[in-house]
């Protein structure tokens, strides 16, 4: 039995470094601090929680604790992730386009918004 | 904010102690008696001082009539967050980084601050969105592939199941 949990929770930490590894190449490969961001956080949320589980799973002790830190890591992941974001477009970093102006209305709108008040 | 009775109150004060407390007994795993005296008075303490800081509805969503539509938003987030992060990877690993970036908005129908911020933390975590700023109803979102700029058409890409299962929960 704890044989099998231990490959089990190896098998985990992989799949958790590998997502980790994306997450940090796609913060060198995209062009702009949101897409940057997108990598940042969606990557690393799984990458961090099955590494954090397969941990938890190879020392059964810890099993509970992780679980604790597995949620603690999926409510806090996105709002940082917002709030760099907002603080982003606030100091009026422009997002990267291929061109297409109306895809940019939206930015401007929250911008202007910004401005008048 | 809503100013809440003072029942609701005390009902608010119990249920985030207990919420607290199952925290500290997961956290040090032991049922030691000592430990679980200073784990009563200490998340007693942090659930008297934040008591003023969650003021609103937010536990409403235990009633046991909602439950089964949060373990049904659980279970769909689940499935979208791994959705995401396949996605992500996808796109980071082709060499020819096939992304199409643009900020679009929509507008939802939740009321609650609450809720908006489920909301919004939901589509931040689910492929390829990440919301930026919520204005009044509407919510600013990046989307790194974006397929449509009206806000209704975004609407239903994006946020429509969500949302679904959200307004059965909170409203």
């Amino acid at each position: 039995m704890n044989q099998i949990l231990e490959i089990l929770g190896l098998i985990l930490i992989i799949i958790g470094s590998i997502f980790l590894f994306l997450g940090a190449l796609g913060i060198y490969r995209m062009p702009d601090v949101y897409n940057r961001l997108q990598a940042g956080t969606k990557a690393t949320t799984l990458g961090g929680m099955s590494l954090i589980i397969g941990v938890g799973l190879i020392q059964p002790d810890w099993f509970w604790k992780s679980l604790i830190l597995v949620i603690f890591i999926a409510l806090s992941n996105p709002i940082s992730s917002h709030a760099l974001a907002r603080s982003a477009y606030k100091s009026k970093i422009k997002p990267f386009f291929k061109g297409k102006e109306e895809d940019l209305d939206a930015y401007k709108e929250v911008v202007e918004r910004n401005e008048n008040n | 904010m809503k100013e809440s009775t003072f029942s609701a109150k005390v009902m608010h004060f119990f249920l985030s102690w207990a919420l607290l407390f199952l925290v500290w007994l997961a956290f040090t795993s032991t049922l030691e008696i000592q430990e679980v005296l200073v784990g009563a008075a200490t998340t007693m303490l942090v659930a008297l001082f934040t008591l003023r800081f969650f003021d609103c509805c937010t536990f409403s969503f235990l009633a046991p009539g909602k439950l089964y539509n949060v373990i049904k938003y659980i279970i769909v987030f689940i499935i979208e967050m791994i959705k995401a992060n396949f996605d992500v990877a996808r796109r980071v690993i082709s060499p020819s980084l096939p992304i199409n970036p643009g900020i679009v908005k929509i507008r939802t129908k939740l009321k609650t601050n609450y809720a908006k911020m489920v909301l919004a933390n939901s589509i931040t975590l689910t492929p390829g969105t990440l919301s930026v700023d919520i204005v009044d109803d509407y919510i600013y979102i990046h989307w790194i592939d974006v397929k449509n700029t009206d806000p209704e058409q975004a609407f239903k890409d994006i946020a429509e199941t969500f949302e679904k299962i959200l307004l059965k929960i909170f409203e």
